[in-house]
């Protein structure tokens, strides 16, 4: 976890980035959460007042599209693709047997902050279905199976150790 | 300084080509797919191997030819050799490459997919691949051959000539060839492209905008994404064309943030174009001044939608809006703005360079060209390709993508993605054009088309579209906010055994409902592929309700795992050892059991059962489960 007083210059940063014109919200948004690796709510109240808007008015925007995130992001980070050459591959057991490993739901990050686990709608690499992407490394034609054996590794290096 | 001239321009850029045709290049395809097939590990190896056997040779990294199923792809080029392309080349078969091909006069044939062939004014092509015979390719004729990230190689085939002889006509001339031609716009609802840029160039007001819209959001389908890493130019080139014509000064390529590889090579590609002078003030000495910026979208299915596209773009949640006023009236910024499509903006130079009758000759009366697919699923060769609008859906499965994988019987195509539809078997001889897939009960989309088999089931496919619908819904219409969950809502029921045949009908007014009571695409089209699995794949559903049975044995809620015991091994604990949930139950030299309470049917038994045994099964319905057998020892001799 990003110390406070880092955050807070990192956000002091990316608003100095920027012009405080309301068509910069996304581009602003999208600087935060490069810099943080997440949109943390004091940076989206600072983006608020430094455009003008109303905080309501930025969350709005912020929680629209799927790239933002409000929860720090684990070291680990899994991305289980369910487009749908992945979807008619078996992607939902994958993501099935992510949770079950990982013993966290998609969209969450695990205490100890070694892994976060998120859903995406197609990483565009069809025919190697079904697809995860562990740590920006992507593993192609998982099976259930074999989501347990490609984790061992993560697992030591983002956990400390293996799993029990 | 002297005035930038195109023949200046093309004159340097030709002997720089030539220079490399004279000298040992390797092609090496490496898109994001390229990429996650392990091209870069076979560049590293390359260049290891070139620098170990003191060989200078260049290494070119390209985009994508699209034989998914071959990469990692390389082409190795000798001046007055053939020029000879490698499929799924390892680290492992560089060395012998290297040796037999770079250093040597072996071509290592052994190892080859073919060689390419290239007549003047066509695209490259490897006659040893049977499926080049069905294509023709107009925008993807450069891609795997260039390097996108060196202009030079794109003026030397002849790029910019398009802009070069545009910016000599009068601008109402070139909206007449684009009628003349019958271009249709290509991100999917196939509206004519001339009439927009006709629009736009009447519209009072400046500034004017021109607008690429890549946000390619379709689960399934990656052509934009490809067309934008291999070959950048065309797409700018065509909206500087756009640019003159209209009367803007400025354009925006509106790419999904998801593709950071496209991004980059665009970004180099902008760059590119400015140092020569192909962007920025008075280009090509005609007084005309454009330039391109890149919008990176934050991930909305919604944003490929024009107005929802703006709205994003203006920083705002992107939600679509009644139309009119027209974009080519009140677009960005209130400003008449002209959006197109990756592809639409890719065919622009070629047919301003050849004409519209050469264009208006490929493909049908209403649809003019080609079509450019992405071909994915169960499909033995999986991949990208360019037909002549017309080509039969058969041809695209059976010819281009090899037929169905695994010998497995033939389902169903979905064309379209979330807003198209599922074509079975006996509509396979549907020619692909904009009309008769919408008669079909589907529609062209943005070219993404997915294959099934027999062990895909087509209520659980309907289910996962209106699933993606409902959560791309941007929530601004009652009916698509509400209407598709509850449709959703039906489809889990019938996909959980729960579901009454009473069901199919109120699936089916709510359908109607949600396409009347939706503004934009998204919700008029997401019941599609409901309406188009229960038109043409009834049984399935009437199965999943009256009997309790998902006949390709995939929606997990009627299924069940059973080990045969005439089958199980008893000696063997593979399923045991690897059962996720402990739920597989026999010590060593016992038939194993399946606890079902404890089940997740995650299948991993199935998968570790050793072939040899093969004694675990899906069944469904639930049903169907034999009585447990009470349990028997034996000791294995």
């Amino acid at each position: 976890m990003i110390a406070e007083e880092q955050a807070d210059q990192a956000i002091a940063e990316v608003l100095g980035r920027h012009k405080r014109e309301k068509k910069h919200l996304i581009s602003l948004l999208q600087d935060l959460q490069a810099t943080l690796g997440y949109l943390p709510r004091k940076g989206m109240q600072e983006i608020a007042g430094f455009l003008g808007m109303t905080e309501v008015d930025v969350w709005g925007v912020a929680t629209f599209y799927n790239q933002f995130r409000f929860v720090p992001l684990g070291r680990c980070h899994t991305t289980v693709c369910l487009g749908t050459a992945c979807h008619l591959a078996g992607g939902r057991l994958i993501l099935d047997a992510l949770e079950r490993e990982l013993d966290i739901r998609v969209g969450e990050t695990s205490g100890d902050g070694g892994f976060s686990l998120e859903r995406v709608a197609c990483i565009g690499c069809c025919m190697l279905a079904p697809v995860v992407v562990i740590k920006d490394r992507i593993h192609p034609r998982m099976t259930p199976f074999k989501v347990e054996e490609a984790l061992i590794p993560y697992k030591r290096e983002c956990r400390g150790g293996p799993e029990e | 300084m002297s005035k930038i001239t195109f023949q200046n321009i093309s004159g340097k850029a030709k002997s720089e080509w030539e220079a490399l045709q004279n000298s040992v290049y390797i092609l090496v395809g490496a898109a994001t797919c390229g990429r996650a097939a392990g091209a870069l590990d076979v560049i590293e190896a390359f260049e290891k191997e070139l620098s170990r056997q003191g060989l200078e040779a260049s290494i070119i990294q390209v985009g994508c030819i699209g034989l998914c199923h071959a990469e990692p792809l390389v082409i190795i080029s000798k001046p007055g050799s053939m020029r000879v392309a490698y499929a799924n080349v390892d680290p492992d078969t560089v060395r012998r490459l290297v040796e037999g091909y770079v250093a040597g006069d072996d071509p290592c044939l052994e190892l080859a997919l073919g060689t390419l062939e290239a007549e003047a004014g066509e695209a490259a092509y490897i006659p040893e691949v049977s499926r080049f015979e069905h294509e023709r390719r107009l925008i993807l004729g450069r891609c795997g051959y260039l390097d996108p990230e060196n202009i030079h190689h794109y003026i030397a085939d002849g790029g910019y000539g398009g802009l070069d002889k545009a910016l000599k006509m009068p601008p109402d001339a070139i909206v007449e060839e684009l009628r003349k031609c019958g271009l249709r716009g290509r991100g999917g609802a196939g509206f004519p492209a001339h009439r927009k840029w006709e629009s736009c160039l009447k519209a009072k007001g400046l500034p004017k905008y021109v607008i690429c819209n890549a946000d390619e959001g379709d689960p399934g389908a990656f052509m934009d994404r490809v067309i934008l890493e291999s070959d950048p130019h065309q797409v700018i080139e065509g909206m500087i064309i756009a640019g003159y014509v209209v009367g803007a000064e400025k354009g925006y390529i509106y790419v999904r943030a998801e593709y950071p590889l496209a991004i980059e090579r665009i970004e180099i590609a902008l760059r590119q174009a400015r140092d020569v002078g192909l962007l920025g003030d008075d280009i090509l000495g005609s007084g005309f001044g454009f330039d391109i910026d890149i919008t990176a979208g934050a991930g909305a299915f919604v944003s490929g939608e024009a107005t929802a596209l703006v709205a994003a773009m203006e920083g705002r949640r992107s939600e679509p809006r009644i139309r009119p006023p027209r974009l080519a009236e009140a677009g960005l910024w209130s400003q008449p703005t002209l959006l197109n499509n990756v592809k639409t903006f890719a065919y622009v130079p070629g047919i301003i360079e050849r004409g519209a009758d050469w264009f208006g000759s490929i493909g049908t009366e209403g649809s003019r060209g080609t079509a450019v697919f992405t071909l994915a699923g169960k499909v033995a060769n999986p991949g990208l390709t360019e037909v002549p609008m017309g080509t039969t859906l058969r041809q695209l499965v059976y010819d281009i993508g090899g037929g169905i994988a695994k010998d497995k019987q033939f389902k169903g195509v979905q064309i379209g993605g979330p807003s198209g539809g599922c074509l079975p078997e006996s509509l396979l001889d549907v020619p692909i054009d904009y009309d008769s897939l919408r008669e079909a009960g589907s529609m062209m989309g943005s070219g993404g088309m997915i294959v099934m088999d027999e062990d895909n089931c087509t209520v659980d496919a309907a289910r996962f579209f209106l699933d993606f619908s409902t959560r791309e819904s941007c929530g601004k219409c009652t009916m698509c906010r509400l209407g598709t969950p509850q449709m959703l809502h039906i489809l889990e029921d019938i996909t959980a055994g729960r579901a009454s045949m009473s069901d199919l009908d109120l699936v089916l007014t709510l359908a109607e409902d949600v396409k009347a009571g939706s503004l934009c695409g998204l919700g008029r089209t997401a019941p599609n592929p409901v309406l188009t699995t229960l038109r043409y794949f009834r049984d399935e559903y009437e199965a999943h309700i009256r009997d309790k049975c998902c006949p390709a044995k995939v929606c997990t809620e009627l299924i069940v795992y059973h080990i045969l015991p005439d089958r199980c091994d008893r000696a063997c604990e593979h399923c045991v050892l690897t059962c996720p949930t402990e739920a597989i139950k026999g010590g060593k030299g016992e038939v194993k059991v399946i606890d079902q309470e404890k089940c997740s049917k995650c299948g991993t038994c199935l998968e570790v059962c050793p072939p040899e045994y093969d004694a675990v099964v899906k069944l469904s319905p639930v049903s169907a489960l034999p009585a447990p057998e009470p349990a028997k020892r034996r000791s294995k001799k």
